[in-house]
């Protein structure tokens, strides 16, 4: 029994492994490129539109939203990073819909990669939003004794984010394999739809998170001065 | 016993223990958690998506702690780096 994608293996060379979880990446990262390219080929601001069309823009709405009510003032910077981080995850979890896929989300090694995304994206974003020093002075906050604890704090948040997406993906997809070993099928159909459902909640979290991590480095101390002159003057 | 039986043993039983009391803690906070956003969604029921947002995020958090006990136990029982050292050392002597 394996525990990740990571140990089947479709091809190799050498020390270049094309493994399952690999391929279904590929395999993700096409249906959603492809299909939103079909899908925007044209657009339409009339008052018919396509019924895809039409679910892409619930999508992009709804996750601007959310990004919003987190407390991002400019959702839109945000929307490209957020959402493919829950679109992704998002649609790794759908797919298991499909006979014979397995999750890539389900191996350490893609938890991880998109746990160090949002690693470099936090101070990416915040360097950007209050300058290198005025993100560096953040660390300091309250008083620089907190130095070293908000350090380890960065770490331990995306040590948190990858294991937390593997171990959710992980354990449905484990129990849904040892339960068609040993039950009928009506238990490992039951078992894929909670992990349906934890897939898609999970994909919440990693993005909601993910947004508050950011709006927790763009926040500013002092109130942002608008560029208007004041009246009078 | 020798060392092949007495890491097996080890590993079932904590694999076992792992989980048992590793989902204990996580259950209880999530009880309270649940219990405390009811109370207040039936005070503040127009908040109710602020509420279930935060509710879910805060899950999320607590049901991570379950989860690494979870990986633990797996990697105990399907990973187990010492138990396939000692496979490797008997099947080469």
């Amino acid at each position: 029994m394996d525990l990740s994608p990571d140990q089947t293996i479709f091809w190799q060379y050498g020390v270049i492994k094309l493994n399952a979880t690999i391929v279904f990446t590929w395999g993700l990262m096409f249906v959603l490129a492809v299909g939103s390219k079909l899908i925007t080929r044209k657009l339409s601001t009339e008052l018919t539109r396509s019924r895809w069309q039409n679910l892409l823009e619930i999508v992009v709405t709804g996750i601007v939203q959310q990004i919003e009510e987190v407390g991002l003032r400019d959702p839109r910077t945000y929307l490209g990073f957020l959402g493919t981080l829950f679109l992704f995850v998002a649609a790794a979890a759908l797919a298991t819909v499909i006979p014979g896929y397995e999750p890539p989300t389900g191996s350490l090694s893609t938890t991880t990669a998109l746990a160090l995304c949002v690693l470099v994206a936090v101070p990416a974003f915040g360097i950007a939003d209050q300058g290198l020093g005025g993100y560096l002075k953040s660390y300091m906050e309250p008083t620089f004794m907190m130095l070293p604890f908000n350090i380890i704090s960065e770490v331990s948040r995306t040590l948190a984010l990858a294991v937390r997406l593997f171990g959710n993906m992980m354990s449905g997809a484990m129990i849904i394999a040892i339960l068609l070993t040993i039950t009928p099928f009506l238990f490992p159909i039951l078992m894929t739809a909670l992990g349906l459902l934890t897939g898609m909640v999970q994909a919440y979290i990693f993005s909601i998170l993910a947004a508050v991590y950011i709006a927790a480095a763009t926040r500013t101390r002092k109130p942002r001065l608008t560029s208007t002159p004041a009246p009078g003057t | 016993m020798d060392s092949l039986t007495i890491i097996a043993v080890a590993s079932i039983v904590i694999a076992g223990l792992t989980t048992g009391f590793g989902t204990m803690g996580p259950a209880l906070a999530e009880g309270r958690a649940v219990a405390t956003a009811l109370t207040a969604l039936a005070q503040q029921p127009d908040a109710s998506a602020t509420i279930t947002r935060t509710l879910f995020v805060g899950l999320a958090m607590i049901e991570s702690t379950a989860i690494y006990c979870f990986v633990v136990s797996m990697i105990l029982i399907f990973a187990n780096p010492f138990w396939n050292l000692a496979i490797a050392h008997a099947a080469g002597k």
